[in-house]
């Protein structure tokens, strides 16, 4: 089975515990979430997760089919990695004085087009936006310098499809409701 | 109106008749509501919480309604999570209202307080947590609607403590559509147009029959469809009584236990035709060697059933009340009576080698296969049998008769022992003009047993055929044929049950010897209230023919 990098962006009700629901069904079948982003969509009322995993494509379809079983989930998206735009932040916390006592990283956050955050007498906070790939880059160069801290969000993403899949699918929804009425 | 009378409204609202339940601390406002509703809404105190969501379970299967238990926190909501479970994998509609403490303290570790929402997350279709007393009617309306649309399931909604004494202004609506909820989907008449296409040029068809059929109530559909185009039909043991035993294109039972014919016959087939079942493992065994010259066409409402355990060549995505009719209005009239009969041949084969010698045995021992034999004649063509989990469970499944539909309680998908005492309970409340005829091995009788109480307390005249042979018999089997007979802890040193039933102010009987069988079945059958029949069949029984677990269908076991 070919294991590939898929991203899951699912859409539901904005109602307490859909996170368990959701992660559930990843952990029934052993898979690793590698990231996880939670937060309101452009439509109120309605949440947005996009989660990042490894599989293959059958068995992430049947994921996508049991997460949207769940009643207040309105619909999961199976996207690979051509057919999105993601980004993700990193943060990374250096002593102002390994920053103060050469220009590396200065000549990192130009090269890396990473920005200056927050300076103090102690600390710099370094922020960078970009892939995974680039932001572990960056990691793995200043480190050398020593990195006091380091974190990173998860992985938000838009699709380049032209029109939006939600509002496709509400709109079918909606016109489903009236045929009832 | 208070919330806990809020919940008794709510239930008689949405057609509520019977309850199953065991009072406690955190749902006592709701009993004491339910107190002035004795006529309008009749409630079954069981022995145990298991015993109540069981009975619900029998309640639903054998009406089409929705079964509702009512039981209180902490212990009570966890000795219910056994039943939801089961109704979950088996698609039964039931919506179990739970007590809770109060609001204030939710999350303090307070007396009789669990994460009951957390902890039933993965085994109903939805659950709610009620704190406030004006939720509650929306919650229940909606718990109903996800209960029994689309694909059936268990809801739960646990409602505290405060929440039940608080008052409101009561208003009442049900729900008809929630816009992320897609329970049936819209039909495609590409998909029944492809289907047709492979249907008309098989060679060598076989439908599968589900529950789907029942629980759509497409009995007549199933047997329109079956007519005309000819098929061999063979049901799973969920689609049981979906159509006549004596039906001409019945071949028999799938999966492990199965009968000969549609087992070994499934990879020959060229084309399997799937209605309202899910592929469950007992029913395909080795997934690699599992049809394997056919297409498959599979009739389903679940969209995540399509391609899960085996891949559709033309998913028939809808309800099959609806899918069944076009599709045979779409396919020209068939007959396969030549690949029928290849089935009737290994039918003999499997009359020879087993079937002759189960029903009719030359041992002295009795065999559960002759007694069910026996006890299926002597009930009515309408008798309804229950099943607890086991070896007679499979031998019930093969030797019972079955002429109308809803006509077999079984734990499927769970496989629940203790499962058939309160099911049977629940069984005849819902059709109480129907005789109810309960198989329980004596392993699984003493897991539910003190619902003995309920049938007695209730009066629920049930008819309870033992079947003992002082063994946890399937597990036994298993032990002799894979694990060279070593009996671990599958020994049972049983109590005196004729003791029990006549502390339990039940009629009872035990019978030891063949000659004495007929007589006890035909009292046991006259007798105007509950029964049991005890029977004393022999030790080591085997049930056979058997697809061992992880063989192919193509390797069922005679012996």
């Amino acid at each position: 089975m070919m294991q590939q990098e898929f991203t899951l962006s699912i859409f539901s009700e904005n109602h307490v515990g859909l996170l368990n629901q959701i992660t559930t069904v990843f952990t029934r079948r052993n898979l690793n979430i590698e990231s996880l982003v939670t937060s309101e969509s452009a439509i109120a009322g309605i949440h947005k997760f996009t989660i990042v995993v490894f599989s293959s494509r059958e068995e992430i379809e049947k994921v996508a089919r049991q997460i949207e079983k769940r009643i207040d989930v309105i619909k999961a998206f199976v996207l690979t990695e051509d057919e999105i735009i993601h980004q993700e932040i990193a943060l990374y916390k250096v002593p102002t004085r390994t920053l103060l006592n050469g220009n590396e990283i200065e000549k990192l956050v130009r090269q890396y087009g990473a920005r200056i955050l927050e300076i103090t007498e102690e600390y710099t906070v370094i922020e960078k936006t970009g892939h995974h790939k680039e932001t572990q880059e960056l990691f793995d160069k200043m480190d050398q310098y020593g990195v006091v801290q380091f974190t990173r969000s998860g992985r938000i993403a838009v699709t380049k499809a032209k029109a939006e899949l939600l509002d496709n699918y509400l709109r079918k929804a909606e016109l489903d409701k009236q045929e009832l009425n | 109106m208070t919330g806990a009378e809020a919940v008794v409204r709510s239930l008689l609202n949405e057609g509520t008749e019977i309850l199953f339940g065991y009072p406690g601390g955190a749902i006592m406002p709701v009993y004491d509501a339910l107190y002035s509703f004795q006529k309008e809404l009749h409630h079954v105190l069981a022995r145990h919480e298991q015993g109540a969501v069981h009975a619900a379970q029998g309640y639903a299967r054998v009406t089409g309604r929705v079964g509702v238990a009512i039981v209180t926190s902490g212990p009570g909501a966890t000795n219910a999570v056994t039943g939801i479970a089961d109704a979950m994998m088996d698609s039964t509609p039931l919506v179990i209202i739970s007590g809770q403490v109060g609001s204030a303290l939710l999350g303090s570790d307070a007396f009789q307080e669990t994460d009951v929402v957390g902890v039933t997350q993965p085994i109903t279709k939805w659950n709610f947590q009620v704190k406030k007393a004006e939720d509650i009617p929306y919650a229940i309306a909606r718990a109903f609607y996800i209960a029994r649309s689309g694909r059936p399931g268990p809801v739960l909604i646990d409602i505290t403590k405060d929440a039940q004494f608080a008052s409101f202004d009561y208003h009442y609506e049900p729900v008809r559509f929630i816009r992320s909820y897609r329970p049936t989907p819209k039909v495609e008449p590409e998909q029944i147009k492809a289907a047709a296409r492979l249907i008309n040029f098989a060679r060598k068809p076989l439908a599968l029959v589900g529950q789907g059929v029942i629980l759509g109530n497409a009995e007549q559909e199933l047997l329109d469809f079956l007519k005309k185009s000819g098929v061999p039909a063979a049901w799973t043991l969920l689609g049981l009584s979906a159509m006549p035993s004596d039906h001409p294109q019945n071949v028999g039972m799938l999966g492990m236990h199965g009968n000969y014919g549609p087992n070994i016959k499934t990879n020959d087939a060229d084309l399997i035709i799937a209605i309202g079942m899910r592929f469950d493992d007992r029913v395909t065994g080795d997934l690699k060697n599992y049809a394997t010259n056919a297409k498959v066409v599979h009739l389903e409402i679940d969209e995540a059933e399509i391609n899960k355990n085996v891949h559709a060549d033309v998913p028939v995505l809808g309800d099959v009340k609806q899918t069944l009719p076009l599709l045979t209005e779409t396919i020209s009239q068939g007959d396969h009576s030549a690949w029928m009969e290849e089935f009737r041949a290994c039918d003999r084969i499997e009359h020879e080698r087993i079937i002759r010698e189960e029903l009719a045995p030359s041992k002295k021992g009795m065999t559960m296969g002759e007694v069910i034999h026996k006890a299926s004649k002597a009930f009515n063509d309408d008798a309804i049998m229950v099943t607890d989990v086991g070896q007679h469970q499979m031998m019930a499944s093969r030797y019972f008769r079955f002429k109308q539909t809803r006509s077999v309680v079984t734990s499927g998908g769970l496989g629940t022992m203790g499962f058939g005492l309160p099911a049977a309970m629940g069984a005849k409340l819902g059709a109480p003009q129907r005789q109810v005829c309960l198989f329980v091995g004596d392993g699984g009788f003493q897991m539910t047993i003190q619902e003995l109480g309920t049938i007695f307390q209730s009066k629920i005249p049930v008819k309870i055929v033992l079947l003992n042979n002082n063994f946890l018999g399937m597990v036994r089997q298993w032990q002799e044929l894979f694990f060279d007979s070593r009996y671990a802890s599958t020994e049972l040193i049983n109590p005196d049950f004729q003791t029990i039933a006549k502390g339990y102010h039940i009629e009872t009987v035990k019978v030891t010897e063949r000659e004495e069988l007929d007589q006890a079945i035909a009292k046991m059958v006259a007798h105007e209230g509950a029964y049991l029949l005890e029977v004393v069949v022999e030790k080591e029984g085997n049930v056979f023919p058997m697809v061992p677990a992880g063989a192919s269908v193509s390797d069922i076991r005679l012996e």
